[in-house]
């Protein structure tokens, strides 16, 4: 065997194998699109694509389900928290990486401690806490732990950020006589774009889709989330309501793959930014 | 006597004294009216809340015949006086915090007094607040907010693992007392508690290592088999191998679920369809751990992808082209060139994912709850992590105490990792490998 048929055997195996994985990667995407448009309601289909092809799981979906309700509170609960945890999150990375305070070094191996202790082991002790005081059962708790949960998951990637802008910038800008304030919102804030992007989308995703302490925290079938509902869904009816099932997730699926894909450029940008960072 | 002296002794006296001396009015008052708070919470709440703390209550709920009826009397709630012991040692610490700062804020003042400089007046000092510690105004909202959300609880939780907070002993109706390290003796000791906990933790560390291992060197091969030259499309292909990432996790677990059903599942369905037999995917202990594995990868190496992607790319060409001079084969330019300079690039990451991949809850529990069950295991099932442990015994069982005794554990065990680990780590030890 020559060079030049070893190059193309090895180049067609390739595109075999990418077009082998893509197929993995895809398929259960495709099989949950195609088993909500499937008539009937169970697991079972003899074909991938199905034979008739019916809206009916999402009308029903829409009027024997409380998924509209269940979908604002999970939009509602996940906007709020985004809004106020990517704030949150701005502020402290913000200090941490600008300042030189006493304390500067306590607090981020606190931060670091903390990222340590499993997830939910606060929000387990939340749980407690709460069900004491009979306060279970409010978005509120929802978008003030996720908020601040926030800050303690995404620290270190938002001040990896700020360290990486120069220094000059705003040394000129406080030559100019630019307070604190004026500098961190009309410099730093627009200039860290690509980053509040990526900490909100995280932070949006996270509580869009959080099923551990929205399960705990949410009692009543009004007030629960998408995950909350969707989880219940299978796992109580299982596979006799399935095809239902099929339709809710993907109607919650796509608003977030869609984001995803759309804004892949800054994903990739904070992903990598983590990773060198630490 | 000097300023500074005079207004130390005073400051120490009574808080905001000091500041009042200095003929600092606005800032002293504010002091001042601090410290009568705190003396009043310290004279008339401070001793029961702490004696709340150490003893959890001593009067328990009981029935009283009350003439015909029997009505029952609430008694102390365990619970409610921890948090509230809790709330009020916090508050102390505050308070302490507060008056070491008014004697240090005298003594300063005084001591610019002495060298002949006016005291700042209050909007000055307001403004030299801002100016000078604007790192604490903008930290103070993330810090509260994280101080009650985050470290309460998580301290909260802890001293529950000292307690006997467990079902049946649930408040109001009997009263938690604190017990030692019971708790950790009884999962030593006890042969139900020691067979699931060495169980699960076994089985814990082998998921993560490689539920780790899968992923990273399966994320590294699919990014040099799309970064190969020659390979056309490069944008198409990393856009299909990116949607398991970009699908919120949940749904993808939730529809794998449905997806591996051995009797109805597509999975098992087509693999009859070509004749082989379906496999007991969920329901046996030893499949069900390899497609919570195979869950994992599907999920785990796009993120690796994306990272080795980034990495590849900045590999100087040269060092490939010497290598082939050098008669190196495909298999030996990935384990000696490419290999390394991922691994240096993303060992931070690597340790992070490890660490993530113990706590992974998700992946377990949405896929498996944990099942199959283990007969021999306490509340437990076979694909069980140490995290989920923690859920069910905590969620649905009510055993607090324990559930906070496998959180402690889990951090030990994470915090030793991360920190023995950290310090092997080439970027650590060889900062400048790539200047």
């Amino acid at each position: 065997m020559n060079r030049r048929t070893a190059a193309r055997t090895k180049l067609t195996l390739s595109y075999a194998l990418l077009v082998m994985l893509s197929c993995i990667s895809l398929f259960p995407a495709f099989w949950i699109v195609m088993s909500s448009f499937k008539t009937g309601n169970s697991l079972f289909s003899e074909t991938l694509i199905p034979r008739e092809f019916t809206l009916e799981h999402y009308r029903n979906l829409f009027q024997n389900t409380h998924y509209p309700v269940w979908f604002m509170n999970t939009l509602k609960i996940a906007a709020l928290s985004t809004v106020l945890g990517t704030f949150l999150l701005l502020l402290a990375s913000y200090a941490i990486s600008r300042y030189r305070f006493a304390g500067r070094k306590t607090t981020l191996s606190t931060l670091l401690v903390l990222q340590m202790f499993p997830g939910f082991m606060a929000m387990i002790a939340i749980y407690v806490l709460l069900n004491a005081m009979n306060l279970l059962n409010s978005h509120w708790a929802l978008v003030l732990v996720y908020s601040s949960g926030a800050i303690v998951t995404n620290v270190f990637v938002a001040k990896g950020f700020f360290d990486t802008i120069p220094r000059s910038l705003e040394d000129a800008a406080r030559i100019d006589g630019a307070s604190h304030m004026t500098l961190f919102f009309f410099i730093m804030i627009p200039l860290s774009r690509p980053m509040l992007t990526y900490a909100s989308l995280m932070i949006f995703n996270g509580s869009f889709v959080d099923f551990i302490f929205a399960e705990l925290v949410l009692r009543t079938e009004e007030q629960r989330t998408l995950a909350v509902g969707l989880y219940q869904m299978v796992s109580q009816r299982n596979s006799t309501e399935f095809t239902l099932f099929a339709a809710g997730a993907v109607l919650v699926a796509l608003p977030v793959t869609l984001l995803f894909l759309f804004l892949q450029r800054f994903l990739v940008e904070g992903l990598t930014a983590g990773a060198s960072k630490g | 006597m000097q300023h500074r002296t005079k207004a130390v002794i005073l400051s120490i006296l009574m808080m905001g004294l000091g500041q009042i001396y200095h003929r600092q009015y606005g800032k002293g008052l504010l002091l001042l009216a601090g410290y009568a708070a705190g003396i009043y919470g310290i004279a008339f709440y401070l001793k029961d809340y702490l004696y709340g703390l150490i003893t959890l209550g001593v009067e328990p709920s009981r029935m009283v015949k009350a003439g015909k009826l029997t009505k029952l009397v609430e008694g102390d709630h365990s619970i409610f006086m921890m948090v509230e012991g809790l709330m009020a040692l916090l508050a102390l610490l505050l308070f302490a915090a507060v008056y070491l700062l008014n004697v240090r804020d005298a003594y300063l003042v005084g001591r610019s007094r002495d060298q002949g400089v006016p005291p700042h007046r209050f909007y000055e000092s307001l403004r030299e607040l801002n100016r000078k510690h604007f790192a604490y105004l903008v930290l103070a909202l993330p810090a509260v907010s994280v101080l009650f959300l985050t470290i309460l609880p998580i301290i909260f939780s802890i001293l529950l693992a000292f307690t006997n907070y467990a079902d049946p002993i649930l408040p109001p109706a009997h009263l938690v007392d604190w017990v030692g390290f019971d708790n950790f003796a009884k999962m030593v000791n006890l042969n139900v508690w020691r067979t699931t906990f060495v169980g699960v933790l076994t089985w814990t560390l082998t998921w993560a290592v490689i539920a780790t291992f899968t992923t990273y060197v399966g994320g590294v091969l699919v990014a040099v088999l799309i970064e190969q030259p020659g390979i056309r499309f490069k944008k198409l292909w990393r856009t299909m191998l990116i949607i398991p990432f970009a699908i919120p996790s949940m749904i993808s677990l939730l529809v794998m679920r449905n997806m591996f059903n051995s009797q109805f599942g597509p999975v098992n369905v087509y693999l009859q369809a070509v004749g082989l037999k379906g496999l007991p995917w969920l329901t046996d202990p030893f499949w069900a751990k390899v497609t919570v594995i195979l869950a994992n990868m599907w999920l785990g190496i796009p993120v690796t992808m994306i990272l080795a992607i980034g990495v590849l790319t900045t590999i100087p060409k040269d060092l490939y082209e010497a290598a082939e001079v050098d008669g190196a084969g495909a298999f030996q330019k990935f384990r000696m060139i490419t290999m390394p300079m991922v691994l240096y690039a993303t060992a931070p990451v690597l340790i992070m994912q490890f660490a993530g991949n113990m706590n992974n809850f998700n992946v377990i529990y949405l896929l498996t709850s944990g099942d199959p069950v283990n007969a021999n295991y306490q509340y437990a099932g076979h694909t069980d992590l140490l995290v989920t442990w923690l859920y069910k015994l905590a969620l649905n069982q009510s055993q607090y105490s324990f559930a906070s005794v496998i959180g402690i554990i889990i951090f030990l065990l994470v915090a030793a990792f991360s920190i023995w680990s950290y310090r092997r780590t080439r970027s650590y030890k060889e900062e400048d490998m790539i200047a």
